[in-house]
């Protein structure tokens, strides 16, 4: 199923198929569309990522889909070594401005120039075929 | 929580065995668990058909519990083979020693095996990325352990240098070690200049990728007495968790060892000024300096200050990872169970050039997953019961 709005269907009504929050598909049928939507949970208001059924520590199956900013911070950074010739590539662990960290990699500069502590910003590039989320540096 | 209650003393590692250290080939991973275990039962008279108590996790068989009894043909009353990487095994003894003084077991076996040198020639994880971060192609677990090196250097000012004398120090432990894979020494040039692997880690920095198995017999203390000359009691043991992958880490550079440790040694009631020799999972040297805080040796971020000018290596003041670790000793794919054998073998005074003199307490530590799950043992002779 294709998500057509940023609100998910109630997840306390628990029984159609069609109802029941499919976390990951849900999440990248979003980012096929563009959108980079993350997780917030209605009762404590905390923002969840990577997508789940159900709220770490509360249990609360109120998660809805929000729009994420895509504002983050670099958290984490390593180079990747391959064997020549293929490059090195970044891995960052990026710290959301609404709370969560993930996994990506940030663009546009060599690997080893990615710092922790950067302003990265959110875009949505085409990996086999796939959409993925990348940060490039804000400058 | 419920009070943390322990049966402090009241069980025991009889007997200890290792097998196929290094390279094995030939033999399969449940062959060489088998190997180390039938050695370890037979030095204190004992037969596979004594064991009543099985725990068990080998790296690519998931019922490896079934497997060993089938294999060995018991009928054990008690079977785990619970994983939580390469800490399962600390975990097990933890089970093992709550089961014996339940009466559920008279004599718990804890093995372990892995053939991924000759078999896979690199290291085998039972790690599987998600989908949300499989596309990222980080190699795991070493880019994880890099994340959280590049998180701790930036919040605590870590040299490479000091990474390389956890390297250095793992390395000459090695040397006193007949049983070592890597045992020609290594320098600080040497460390400096290898092959970056995961920024800022090099392949100095990782373990090794080794075949090797471990076994070891555990009973409650009053039978320990009959069995062996020089019984090696439990005196804490507990573990702790609070993540799988490194991205969901509540603190790069604070593991839960920082729970699991604290608690074991409350169990034990003793303080790491106490311990004698520490054996941790040094799967990369960062674990080094990061289970040296978070157990208590230090203070969080001065790790890296404390293993400098040999403090750690033979003659130093903290004896560490005494049989050169899974940097240069042994690491068959989950190395946890070694760093209890290596303790037991010092607290029993039988490590031969590597023996610390007069060891008492000594404390077991071991990691799974990234840098995930964390179980702590604090193993004593009989005079600290």
């Amino acid at each position: 199923m294709i998500p057509s709005s940023p609100s998910s269907p109630s997840a306390a009504s628990s029984g159609a198929a069609a109802d029941v929050l499919k976390p990951e598909q849900a999440y990248f049928a979003f980012l096929a569309q563009g959108r980079f939507m993350i997780q917030r949970s209605r009762s404590s208001g905390e923002h969840v990522f990577y997508p789940r059924v159900a709220a770490p520590r509360t249990g609360a199956l109120d998660l809805e889909w929000v729009p994420a900013s895509g504002d983050g911070i670099v958290h984490a950074t390593t180079v990747v070594r391959r064997k020549p010739p293929e490059p090195a590539f970044n891995v960052a662990l990026v710290e959301l401005a609404e709370g969560p960290r993930m996994m990506s990699r940030v663009e546009g500069v060599a690997p080893q120039d990615v710092r922790i502590g950067m302003a990265v910003k959110a875009r949505i590039d085409t990996v086999d075929g796939k959409p993925l989320v990348v940060f490039d540096v804000v400058q | 929580m419920s009070e943390d209650r322990f049966p402090r003393g009241r069980t025991a590692i009889v007997s200890t065995a290792t097998y196929g250290m290094g390279e094995a080939p030939g033999l399969s991973s449940i062959d060489l668990a088998v190997s180390a275990s039938v050695r370890a039962l037979g030095a204190v008279g004992l037969a596979p058909s004594d064991v009543d108590g099985l725990f068990i996790a080998l790296p690519d068989d998931f019922l490896s519990g079934l497997t060993f009894a089938e294999y060995l043909g018991i009928t054990p009353r008690v079977t785990d083979n619970n994983r939580t990487g390469g800490s399962a095994f600390l975990t097990h003894c933890m089970w093992a020693a709550l089961a014996l003084e339940a009466g559920q077991c008279d004599v718990a076996l804890v093995a372990y095996g892995s053939n991924q040198r000759s078999a896979a020639g690199g290291l085998v994880s039972a790690m599987r990325p998600t989908a949300y971060e499989g596309p990222y192609r980080l190699p795991r677990p070493v880019g994880a352990y890099a994340l959280a090196t590049s998180r701790y250097m930036h919040q605590y000012g870590l040299r490479r240098e000091q990474l390389g004398a956890v390297a250095i120090a793992a390395r000459q432990w090695a040397g006193l070690n007949p049983d070592a894979f890597m045992r020609e020494p290594l320098g600080m040039d040497e460390y400096l200049a290898s092959r970056l692997v995961c920024d800022p880690l090099s392949v100095r920095d990782c373990c090794l990728v080794t075949d090797g198995a471990a076994a070891l017999v555990m009973t409650r203390a009053d039978r320990a007495r009959d069995l062996s000359r020089r019984p090696v009691y439990i005196l804490g043991n507990a573990a702790s968790t609070h993540h799988r992958d490194i991205t969901s880490m509540p603190d790069l550079t604070t593991t839960a060892a920082a729970i699991s440790g604290p608690r074991a040694m409350a169990q034990a009631g003793v303080t790491p000024r106490d311990i004698d020799v520490v054996e941790v999972y040094d799967a990369f040297t960062i674990n080094t300096l990061l289970f040296l805080e978070d157990l208590g040796f230090c203070a969080k971020g001065e790790a890296g200050a404390f293993v400098e000018g040999g403090r750690i290596a033979p003659g130093g003041e903290l004896a560490v990872n005494t049989n050169g670790g899974g940097l240069s000793c042994v690491h068959p794919g989950m190395y946890g169970l070694f760093t209890v054998v290596e303790a037991t073998q010092q607290l029993q005074g039988t490590a031969g050039a590597r023996q610390v003199e007069g060891a008492r307490l000594a404390v077991a530590h071991g990691n799974g997953g990234e840098l995930s799950s964390q179980a702590t043992m604090v193993l004593g002779t009989e005079e600290t019961l």
